[in-house]
Parts: C-alpha cells; sequence; structure tokens
C-alpha cells in the first residue's frame, strides 16, 4: 500500500511517519510536498505533526490553504483515507473536513507525556483492529489541543459515531483528572460523517515499536492496512 | 486602503491567556480588572480604491483565512491610507 505523507515547511513528525510506514508496516511511504496537487496511486495520505507555517495566524490554517491540502480534499472526497495527527488534525479542521476547532491548551502549557485513550468507535477503517472501549496508550505533544464544537454539534457527532477516541485514565475512566488539554468531551480523535478522513491528537507513529514504551499506535497504523486490503 | 481586523476570542470561550494576563494585572494593584481578552490585530493593505469592495473582500478575508469564526469573533474598519 502506498501512503502519501505531506511535508508542510514546519512539518516535523514527517519523518518518524515515513519510518514506521517503512519499517514496522512495512509498506511503502512517500513525502508529497506542500506544493504538490497530484495524489494519483495513493492509497492512504497521513497530514503528519508539526508546525506548519510556524503555526502562524492559527495552528494549521497556512497549510490548509495549500495546493495540497486542495488536492487532499478533492482526495478525501472521493473517498479516499485521509488521517491528521496533532498538526494534521489541526489541518484538518481548518481545512473543514473536520468539524469544529482546536484551541490552545487550557492551562497554557505544552503537554508531552503519554496518555491513555479510550477507543469508543471500532467500526473506522482507522480503529477496526481495536476492541470497543479498548484503552490504548500513545503519547501526545502539543500546545493547541484544546477542541472545541458547540453543544448541539456535539450531540450529533456523538449520535453519528464521529468521536472516536477519548482521553481517559489508566483504567478507562473519562473523567476531567485525565482530560490533558480541556477538549470538550474528553476529544481526542474524530472522524467526518462519511468516515474517511480522521484526527487526532495522540502520535501513532511515536509508540508503534517496543523500544519506544508502547506499541499500542500500530492498532492505529494497522487498521488503516487491514482496511485497505 | 488599509483592512484593520480585531479579533479576539469568541464570547463564552475560555481564553486561558486572557485570564492570566487578567490575574497578573490584579497582582499589580488593579482591583477593578473584571475581564481580560487577549486577541490579535491584523493590518491587511490593499489596492482597492472602491471602498464597498474593500469591505466586501475583508469580509471574504475573515471568513476564509484570518478568522476562525468557531473560536473567535472579529470586527475590521477599512480605512483609506
Amino acid at each position: 500500500m502506498k501512503f502519501g505523507i505531506a511535508v508542510y515547511p514546519g512539518s516535523n513528525c514527517d519523518y518518524d511517519t515515513y519510518r514506521v510506514i517503512r519499517d514496522v508496516l512495512d509498506e511503502e511511504p512517500q513525502f508529497i510536498d506542500y506544493r504538490e496537487t497530484n495524489l494519483k496511486g495513493f492509497d492512504c495520505i497521513i497530514l503528519p505533526g508539526g508546525f506548519s507555517f510556524g503555526d502562524y495566524l492559527r495552528p494549521g490554517t497556512l497549510a490548509a490553504h495549500t495546493p495540497l491540502t486542495s488536492a487532499v480534499k478533492e482526495f478525501a472526497e472521493k473517498g479516499g483515507l485521509v488521517i491528521g495527527i496533532c498538526n494534521g488534525f489541526q489541518i484538518l479542521t481548518e481545512a473543514h473536513l473536520l468539524p469544529g476547532a482546536l484551541m490552545p491548551n487550557i492551562h497554557g502549557k505544552f503537554v508531552c507525556k503519554p496518555q491513555y485513550l479510550k477507543v469508543e468507535n471500532n467500526k473506522t477503517p482507522f480503529t477496526n483492529l481495536c476492541k470497543e472501549n479498548q484503552i490504548l496508550k500513545i503519547p501526545i505533544a502539543h500546545h493547541d489541543g484544546n477542541y472545541y464544537i458547540d453543544e448541539d454539534s456535539l450531540k450529533k457527532m456523538e449520535d453519528k459515531g464521529q468521536i472516536v477516541i477519548r482521553y481517559c485514565d489508566k483504567n478507562g475512566n473519562i473523567s476531567e483528572e485525565a482530560n490533558p488539554n480541556g477538549s470538550v468531551g474528553n476529544i481526542a480523535g474524530i472522524i467526518n460523517e462519511r468516515g474517511n478522513v480522521f484526527g487526532l491528537m495522540p502520535h501513532p507513529e511515536r509508540a508503534s515499536e517496543s523500544i519506544l514504551g508502547s506499541e499500542d499506535g500500530k492498532y492505529i497504523l494497522e487498521s488503516i492496512l487491514n482496511y485497505l486490503k | 486602503m488599509l483592512i484593520k481586523f480585531y479579533i479576539k476570542p469568541r464570547k463564552g470561550i475560555l481564553d486561558p491567556q486572557g485570564r492570566a494576563v487578567a490575574e497578573n494585572l490584579r497582582n499589580l494593584g488593579f482591583n477593578n480588572v473584571k475581564d481580560v481578552k487577549v486577541g490579535k490585530y491584523i493590518e491587511v493593505y490593499v489596492e482597492e480604491t472602491d471602498k464597498e469592495k474593500a469591505i466586501k473582500e475583508a469580509q471574504e478575508m475573515a471568513k476564509k483565512a484570518l478568522v476562525n469564526e468557531i473560536i473567535e469573533d472579529y470586527e475590521f474598519e477599512v480605512v483609506e491610507e
């Protein structure tokens, strides 16, 4: 399977992602420059973490208005799989491929730590290898991960199963104490209505080899493969 | 023409930066500080002589890029340079 990894000025998880696709999944990764418009031949597009365009204006905004992101929109409209990790999630919301917005963390600090997550919807192309309510341990590293959406829209998203993962504690409790950034409803990752665009703040590519302390990120990356095959 | 955009966190949305600055001001003795909102000020210079057109364009700019209306409120004014 061919994975396209977007490279914007300021992307910094592109190489980690490339390595995991190539060396852990044993699949074919390819970097894609932010000025590229042709996405023919790709099975999945990954928008990696980082600080695209220096987070100028708002995180993800400038990247959302590049030729590559326009092409990613078309790719998604045709049903292609798109996953945005951290800054990639911010880009997807700013590009209106996902609802809501990611605001600065409620405590005003950058947060970087392993985080427990609960899989609420395992019937997606990105979580199909997880059990329902499975607890994953995957690191987070962000300053703007405070997911916000108005109450009515949130309710609709919940009804449609669009909330895929939530922040929880070791035992799976979705509590305020387990919320690392102030996100509404402890939301860590969401999917679009159609189910082919997924955004999440945690970094599965940083938790795909045992030497790094957790391999739980593989549940997500291998789910994509499982879906595509 | 010059378009001046004033952007701030949307009403009802927590502004951690504003809250910290408010506390700081109170620590400095400004005990009457009720609330602080920290936002952005953006100047956009356009080659345009028709003010109405500039206003329309400003609205588009806000909607498409400068403002995220889910979390931000804004005002703008168009002035002749």
